[in-house]
């Protein structure tokens, strides 16, 4: 298992990426892949860079050596509105629903850029098709609901524009553990229903159980990465979060 | 060795979350310990209710034999207690001399300069705090801490975003502190390389509760450390 291995048939192509804020490199030399229709589950310690590999995906951060591609297409230099246009859409770690405004606007607001109304009221029927819970709180206030069912909402808003990535920048944060079955069973189901997805997750232990590859950050570089089970098996990912592990 | 900083049955809410929850701690005289703990899990709230920064639902803070629960800040400070912050909190507008001027205990120029110099930053003294490197102003804030020559010093993530020449200065000013004055420290830290080399015993938190205590190498492989960092795995 090593960081390097990539089969060029991946929807996302990340090669030698180094990236940071200021003067520092919070990136350093990441190269990775997201094959296309399954889920590829980032995990690692604070500060390893996995929510800045997820900025400079979606375009949000520049990085200063390396590449991205998007089925073949070169990202460097788009702006994140030009990157969604292709397809890549992210579900941000905090909480992003408009609180006053209903779920149903909610959602519809996710295909805002889609012209033709038509295609705007399938794609709401296809999401609530989806997420029938979804459509049950319809009329309901995005504020009024728990942050778990606002998790759901924010799935159902990125699937508007049926994205060819999804990203998930930790969909488990802040929620109470009985509530994340029901978060990472929603995870499942968009995949199932034919999302390629990039998570990046904080339970490294759930969200790699779920996913069919998984890579494990640690200080700006891919230190493991394989499949899910694989990886959540190595007998290094303990020592990669506390310490001692091998260089 | 005893405890010099204790904290017995804290808990502590933020609305409906449990930040702390029956958090019991102790921090024995003339040592390096460590606390850590994934995100979220309370380590700078346990920061704020010791240094009074925050009040506890319930539970104790003791220094020594005497009882600080939920005193006032300068009260925790007068006591012996000096902490720093995650993020540092200097003045940028002042030069480093005049900002580690501004603490009442501060005992002169001379004295200030010392300070300065035990961390390594005196030849900044006449430059504006503003204009230092984040790991400079994290040595700024110690130094500051240090003119109170408080029992007990209290670090909230020192190493963060500090580049690794400094992070080395920091950890051995904490070491040299440690030796020669026998100041106990207590120190959160996601860094694991330095935390786990500079303390002799590391506390670990998870979801407000103090799930393990002991020498660094027992804490790496205790499965409470490790379901604490990789999470509980949900039955999807």
């Amino acid at each position: 298992m090593t960081g390097s291995e990539t089969t060029g048939r991946s929807v996302l192509q990340v090669d030698e990426l180094t990236a940071g804020y200021g003067g520092g490199d919070v990136l350093r030399g990441v190269t990775l892949e997201v094959p296309p229709g399954g889920i590829t589950c980032v995990v690692g310690p604070n500060g390893a860079g996995k929510s800045t590999l997820m900025r400079c995906v979606s375009g949000l951060l520049r990085p200063r050596i390396g590449s991205i591609t998007l089925h073949g297409e070169p990202l460097a230099g788009k702006s994140p509105r030009e990157i969604l246009r292709l397809g890549v859409v992210q579900v941000p770690q905090n909480h992003s629903l408009f609180r006053d405004m209903t779920v149903w606007e909610n959602v519809e607001l996710g295909g805002y850029t889609i012209g033709d109304k038509k295609v705007l009221a399938k794609r709401i029927d296809t999401v609530f098709e989806l997420f029938p819970q979804i459509a049950q709180w319809r009329t309901q206030k995005a504020g009024s609901l728990s942050g778990g069912q606002q998790r759901l909402v924010e799935f159902a808003r990125a699937l508007m524009l049926e994205p060819t990535l999804l990203l998930l920048d930790e969909p488990s944060m802040g929620l109470a553990p009985k509530i994340l079955k029901t978060v990472f069973d929603a995870v499942r189901q968009m995949n199932s229903a034919g999302t390629t997805i990039l998570l990046v997750e904080q339970n490294a232990r759930a969200g790699l159980r779920l996913s069919s590859h998984g890579v494990v950050m640690e200080n700006g570089q891919v230190r493991l990465s394989g499949t899910g089970r694989e990886v959540l098996e190595h007998p290094e990912i303990g020592a990669l979060y506390l310490g001692g592990a091998s260089r | 060795m005893s405890a010099l900083l204790r904290t017995a049955g804290i808990t502590k809410s933020f609305g409906g979350v449990r930040a702390l929850d029956d958090c019991t701690l102790e921090v024995e005289e003339g040592s390096i310990t460590g606390l850590i703990g994934p995100n979220g899990s309370g380590k700078t709230t346990l920061f704020n209710v010791i240094t009074g920064y925050a009040k506890a639902d319930a539970g104790a803070v003791y220094l020594g034999e005497r009882m600080i629960t939920n005193s006032s800040p300068d009260k925790v400070f007068n006591a012996g207690i000096g902490r720093t912050f995650q993020l540092t909190r200097i003045f940028p507008a002042l030069t480093v001399l005049e900002n580690m001027l501004v603490p009442s205990k501060t005992k002169g120029k001379q004295s200030a300069m010392e300070q300065l110099e035990f961390v390594g930053i005196a030849g900044h003294h006449d430059q504006l705090a503003g204009t230092l490197s984040y790991g400079q102003r994290k040595l700024l804030e110690l130094a500051y801490v240090l003119v109170a020559d408080p029992e007990v010093i209290l670090l909230d993530e020192p190493a963060g975003g500090v580049n690794p020449t400094l992070v080395g200065q920091i950890a051995a000013r904490i070491t040299e502190l440690n030796r020669t004055t026998r100041k106990t420290f207590l120190i959160v830290e996601h860094n694991m390389e330095f935390v786990m080399g500079l303390c002799a015993k590391v506390a670990v938190l998870d979801a407000g509760t103090v799930v393990a205590s002991g020498p660094p190498d027992i804490i790496r492989t205790d499965p409470r450390v490790l379901d604490a960092y990789l999470g509980v795995d949900v039955d999807a």
